[in-house]
């Protein structure tokens, strides 16, 4: 099956003789490690500005009312007068931190960073199978994230429907400000990633599939290579429905047609529109959305299952077990999304089948977290700031998985749908262990990235602000939840009513939470100048700083086009022969012969 | 404007300060010969320490909140459903939590403890069949438990309502509630969105809304014949622009009005009473303890979700489509602030579905009646009915 890479393919011939201009190196780059940091840096900016966001809106949570320099500095007169910020302006914010988030930060940053920058390296390929759709999906996405940004800046505002934008709020301008120019950028912009995501992702499988080097057969790939060859075919299979959910709703917008509106009297107007379905647009969005919060985690965890086991000195445990739950979270994935819609008013009996079919995801999840922790079990663990991540991540995977089971449980999910218990649940298992994961990566990744080392001392401040912020924010936000507190709420006055206790509750709790943001947040910023710092001060980077296995530590740590001078390196044996004993050092590289007598694993 | 400078330049002296403490520390790595690939034991070690104090601190944090806000910060519910569902929540969170506690002790235990040191090898294990097995097989039986418990609860939950359980409309529009009760029949007036006008702000269908609707669209402010008049007005100077609004709005009107004409054609005075005893409510939705209710949801403009924490209901209202559900109050309102200590408690229905800008304000009080109080309620309003209320604004 292994396909072989040869010299044929002719990048080696063209490296030689043409000096790269800075405009095809820097900016119209066919290379994949170029794309990669393109790909991370724009994503880490992305992620700041959503980042700022959340605490815009945090400090609205925490003190409503009271006017704040912070907020009048970010949002000026107009929108938040007085330092206050306006409701439509709230519900914006929250629109955007959760678009951001999903899909530039945890989708583009992640998958677009590492399927890019690891699948050729790590399965011994020169590039991707197509530099130039390679380039095409960064600038796709480029274009897109700039669109995004932009809607912020309309004078009606960014859209301001949530960032599942469901009809009709999306799609009447009556109904929000927001569902102006803010919506109609929203929507173009979304459909732009969504063609930069499928060549993008075209483009890992075709590479995956066809360029594997000599000897790296599917049961020698990295389980990070796994991980993305199956978040590409997701994406191939989900993204194209979403496009068609935002296709039916710009046609509902613009052309008068009723697939999501039916019966509708909005400021004053009788519109004419009947027959449509604002469920159909759920199921469509959902259908992507479902599989979406996978093609977040399965990267994260691909990373994650690398790091842990370099770091812990020895193989992954359950190899095979591990594919198979990958494939199992991936399959079972496309025929869950009806979860997110039990009270919709659709039928029960489908509602049923959802709850078995999404609490069955349980099982292949649980495998993955004991596997993670028996390879922990009798190892020789070194904490670098990568390995603290993981372990971040493993727990946060944890944590968030288990509020799924009450949340996929219909019964159970009337009383608490759409409250932050789904806020806080959803942070955890998909914000939380896709950043972690994606921190992770950073951090293992940044010596192969810039050939130079981050500052361990302020990775491991970054680590520990960060998961004592994190869990401090989600943590407490779980009680909000369960004391009945909806999401989307732009303050809580309304419980002074009727409850003053909850009320009191829940201010308490958004106080803490709001604290903990801000300390997270500040403590990100740690990271970004340790980033920052080290792409150009850093110490120069050792071919193999961690010691570790795969083929991407085999190249010279110098750019270079093509990955390896001379030959492609040609792989004896699965990447986790950490530790095997009979062995002089703990870590045996893929490339390295079996010994006389050796077994493979 | 000088508050905005400040901030920026303590953020600049910040980035300037770790900085200039970075190339110190460097210097200091460099006469050290330690390069940052290297983990040096000390920094392990303090790490696999910080790892078992963080977890600590993780678990006394969250006892201290289920401590500090009871158990997992519900209160009672207030539905005969509602104590079914509370039971459920209580086992499915004993289950999640002793997964949680175990699961984490064990990892943050074992990354303590196996932290590299010196002359201690890792130990090669890549697989047991007999392992993967048994974490197969036992969060399987768990969950197979936790499904069928489910299952259950869910069916009884969202079984059709009982005949004479008593039928009740909320309709939702940006940013309110209005309740509407079926009256004496039980039954609940036939409703058409195209009705609506302000002497019917439901909709409901009878023969006199359908005229006077017709009569609206035709005749009204800005009703057809008035924009014909004024589109065909040459004295009037209109811009491009207002004059294409108009012509849309015209045709809308006429497209509606065809319509209206349509179903009037097709209509049965017969069911003129099922609408013509109902009763319109709005602020306060009030109920008797002890009634099943089958509440019917409808959406005026985007989708809204009735959501009533205490009876442990919810469900979205949807333009176009009539949602269903049914609870049984099985607590006083009077009873339930005992129960609370807190005398100006009151149940709520609220919205939670994003709906714009006012979302968070577009709630509706609920209160629980004694049967007989909830009575002499129904008596004061007998002659509420939306009979004499639309004839009475003639």
């Amino acid at each position: 099956m292994a396909a072989i890479a040869t010299e044929a393919h002719g990048h080696i011939d063209s490296h030689d003789h043409h000096e790269e201009s800075f405009v095809s190196k820097y900016i119209f780059s066919q290379d994949h490690k170029m794309i990669g940091k393109q790909f991370l840096m724009t994503a880490v900016f992305m992620g700041v500005v959503a980042m700022i966001l959340s605490v815009l809106f945090r400090i609205q949570l925490a003190w409503p009312g009271e006017g704040s320099d912070f907020v009048s500095f970010f949002l000026g007169d107009e929108w938040a007068p007085g330092g206050v910020m306006k409701e439509d302006m709230y519900l914006g914010l929250v629109t955007i931190h959760g678009t951001i988030m999903v899909f530039f930060l945890l989708t583009g940053g992640l998958s677009g960073t590492f399927s890019n920058l690891l699948i050729p390296f790590q399965i011994g390929a020169r590039d991707m199978a197509s530099g130039f759709l390679n380039m095409l999906s960064y600038w796709f996405f480029f274009i897109s994230s700039i669109l995004m940004l932009a809607s912020m800046f309309v004078e009606t505002g960014p859209a301001m429907s949530g960032w599942t934008v469901y009809p009709p709020l999306s799609a009447l301008p009556q109904a929000v400000s927001g569902s102006g120019m803010g919506m109609t950028l929203w929507l173009f912009s979304m459909s732009i990633f969504i063609a930069s995501s499928l060549i993008g992702s075209l483009n890992y499988i075709v590479t995956v599939l066809n360029l594997r080097t000599k000897g790296m057969s599917m049961t020698r790939l990295p389980l990070t290579i796994w991980a993305f060859f199956i978040t590409a075919i997701i994406g191939v299979l989900s993204f194209p429905v979403l496009l068609s959910a935002a296709l039916l709703l710009m046609m509902d917008r613009m052309a008068g047609t009723s697939f999501y509106l039916s019966d509708i009297i909005v400021g004053g107007e009788m519109l004419t529109n009947h027959g449509g379905s604002p469920i159909l647009y759920q199921h469509l969005f959902w259908f992507l959305g479902h599989p979406e919060v996978y093609i977040v985690l399965i990267p994260a965890l691909g990373l994650s299952s690398e790091i842990i086991s370099t770091n812990s000195r020895k193989p992954i445990f359950g190899y095979r077990a591990m594919i198979g739950s990958i494939l199992a979270i991936a399959f079972l994935s496309f025929i869950v999304w009806a979860h997110h819609m039990f009270v919709t008013g659709m039928n029960p009996f489908l509602g049923s089948v959802f709850v078995f079919t999404t609490l069955l995801i349980a099982i292949p999840s649980a495998v993955k977290v004991f596997n993670y922790i028996t390879t922990l079990w009798r190892g020789s663990i070194i904490f670098t700031p990568a390995m603290l991540f993981t372990i971040g991540l493993v727990s946060a995977f944890i944590s968030g998985g288990v509020t799924g089971i009450i949340l996929a449980d219909a019964a159970l999910d009337i009383m608490v749908h759409d409250t932050y218990f789904v806020v806080a649940h959803f942070h955890v298992v998909m914000g939380l262990s896709a950043v972690f994961g994606m921190y992770a990566g950073v951090y293992h990744w940044f010596p192969r990235m810039f050939g130079k080392m981050m500052n361990t001392t302020l990775g491991y401040v970054h680590f520990w602000i960060t998961i004592v912020g994190a869990y401090g924010v989600f943590f407490p936000m779980h009680f909000v939840g369960l004391a009945g507190a909806p999401r989307r709420y732009y303050d809580y006055s309304v419980y002074q009513d009727f409850d003053a206790d909850a009320f009191e509750m829940i201010m308490d709790l958004n106080v803490i939470i709001t604290v903990f943001a801000i300390i997270a947040a500040l403590g990100q910023a740690v990271f970004l100048f340790n980033f920052f710092y080290s792409i150009f001060k850093g110490p120069k980077a050792p071919q193999n700083p961690w010691k570790s296995n795969t083929l991407e530590w085999t190249a010279p740590v110098e750019h270079m086009h093509g990955n390896w001078p001379g030959e492609l390196p040609t792989v004896h044996r699965w990447p986790y022969d950490y530790s095997k004993p009979g062995a002089d050092t703990d870590f045996i590289p893929q490339t390295v012969p079996l010994a006389d007598g050796e077994e493979e694993h | 404007m000088i508050s905005k400078l400040i901030v920026l330049a303590v953020i600049v002296l910040g980035v300037v300060l770790v900085a200039q403490l970075m190339k110190l520390h460097e210097l200091s790595s460099k006469l050290g010969g330690k390069s940052e690939a290297e983990i040096s034991d000390r920094h392990n070690k303090m790490n696999a320490n910080l790892m078992i104090v963080f977890i600590l601190a993780l678990f006394a944090g969250f006892i201290w909140l289920m401590v500090r806000f009871g158990w997992t910060g519900r209160g009672m519910a207030a539905s005969v459903h509602g104590h079914e569902l509370d039971w459920l929540y209580n086992l499915n969170f004993i289950i999640v939590l002793a997964i949680f506690f175990l699961t984490h002790i064990v990892l943050f235990y074992f990354a303590f403890k196996y932290v590299r040191k010196d002359g201690v090898k890792a130990q090669f294990f890549a697989h047991s069949n007999k392992l993967e097995m048994i974490w197969t097989v036992v969060p399987a039986v768990v969950l197979a438990v936790i499904i069928i418990l489910g299952l259950q609860t869910w069916n009884n939950v969202t079984a059709e309502a009982a005949p004479e359980s008593i039928r009740v409309e909320l309709f939702s529009k940006q940013f309110d509630w209005t309740a509407r009760y079926a009256g004496e029949d039980n039954t609940l007036g036939k409703f058409d969105y195209k009705l609506t006008t302000d002497d019917n702000e439901l909709g409901l269908i009878t023969t006199n809304t359908l005229d006077s609707a017709i009569h609206h669209m035709d005749n009204g402010t800005s009703g057809i014949k008035a924009l014909e008049e004024k589109l065909n007005d040459h004295t009037l100077a209109l811009s491009p622009t207002d004059r294409d609004k108009m012509m849309t709005d015209l045709d809308r009107k006429g497209r509606l009005i065809r319509l209206l004409h349509q179903m009037k054609g097709r209509h049965d005075a017969k069911v003129d009473a099922y609408a013509w005893d109902d009763i319109i409510q709005k602020d306060t939705l009030y109920l008797c303890v002890g009634k099943e209710y089958e509440m019917n949801f409808r959406s005026k403009d985007v989708i809204h979700s009735a959501y009533f924490p205490d009876f442990r209901v919810q469900m979205n209202t949807v333009p176009g489509l009539t949602t269903r559900f049914k609870f049984t109050p099985d607590i006083t309102t009077k009873d339930f602030r005992k129960t609370k200590n807190n005398p100006d408690f009151h149940f709520v229905l609220m919205c939670n579905k994003i709906c714009g800008g006012a979302h968070y304000k577009m709630k509706m009080t609920v209160v629980v009646l004694e049967e007989n109080e909830y009575n002499d309620w129904l008596e004061s309003r007998e002659f509420e009915t939306f009979k004499d209320k639309y004839f009475a604004s003639k």
